[in-house]
């Protein structure tokens, strides 16, 4: 059996908030963002917004808790890097999108057993764009926030 | 095969600060040839890290993630000499894993 398919986010050993979550039945292991199948419906999305229901999270609350790092100006839009960081306590996933991508969402990590809720990631910038960093905890609230951020190049097509 | 990936995992305090490089042309699509024919899309969609035995994170990525992926995780509570292992699955189900030992 492949380890990595035997998801803890589905199983039993897991801890902390997530746990607590599981076993307060406020959490259903689904719920986390990244734990079954890739999220076709949400990656294939050509909207923000479609990306965004396709994850659940329609709604959220915009947070200063969340520190979205991110150049001003990126000269080079095919290597942008971009760091996510939730204060916000029990965040159990984080979520990130390019919203004038061609396909908005570009990654969504679960964090548990430890795991800090912070991603570094380098992203592609099709143009000058919000990037907008969503922030699920493990009572299934949603929380963002966004940056500008200016593309001198753009790193999609070529 | 794709080739391995870079992983560089460091302890400050109890506090594992690990990197990744994968190795992967995360081709989004859109981009064509030089005979004019869009080249299909080949990415990475599933990544999974464990530290120590433990599945610490998961993810989903799709095609705005740059090409040969970098990613940056820190992970509390690790020890120096715990294992960290690493595996992808891209869209046309080929995947890869690879191990790194924490330093201290």
């Amino acid at each position: 059996m492949d380890m990595f398919r035997r998801s803890l986010l589905k199983g039993v050993s897991a801890s902390g908030a997530l746990a607590a979550a599981l076993a307060a039945g406020i959490l259903k292991p689904t719920e986390v963002l990244a734990a079954d199948e890739w999220n076709r419906a949400a990656f294939d999305s050509k909207d923000a917004g479609a990306a965004l229901k396709a994850i659940g999270a329609s709604s959220a609350t915009d947070s200063k808790d969340i520190v979205l790092t991110a150049p001003e100006i990126a000269e080079n839009g095919a290597v942008v890097p971009i760091t996510v960081l939730s204060n916000i306590p029990n965040t159990i996933s984080i979520a990130l999108l390019s919203l004038k991508n061609p396909l908005p969402l570009a990654a969504a990590f679960d964090f548990s057993e430890g795991a800090m809720p912070e991603m570094q990631v380098r992203v592609r910038l099709a143009e000058t764009t919000a990037v907008r960093a969503l922030v699920k905890t493990a009572d299934g609230k949603f929380f963002a926030t966004q940056k500008e951020v200016k593309v001198t190049v753009g790193g999609c097509g070529g | 095969m794709a080739d391995p990936m870079k992983i560089r995992a460091s302890l400050k305090g109890d506090v594992a600060d690990i990197r990744v490089m994968m190795s992967h042309p995360m081709e989004n699509g859109q981009r064509k040839d030089s005979a004019g024919n869009t080249i299909p899309h080949h990415f990475i969609q599933q990544i999974w890290v464990e530290v120590g035995g433990k599945m610490v994170i998961q993810g989903q990525t799709g095609t705005s993630i740059s090409r040969n992926p970098v990613f940056g995780f820190k992970v509390k509570g690790a020890k120096a000499g715990d294992k960290v292992v690493i595996k992808w699955r891209d869209n046309k189900g080929e995947t890869r894993s690879d191990e790194a030992t924490i330093t201290a």
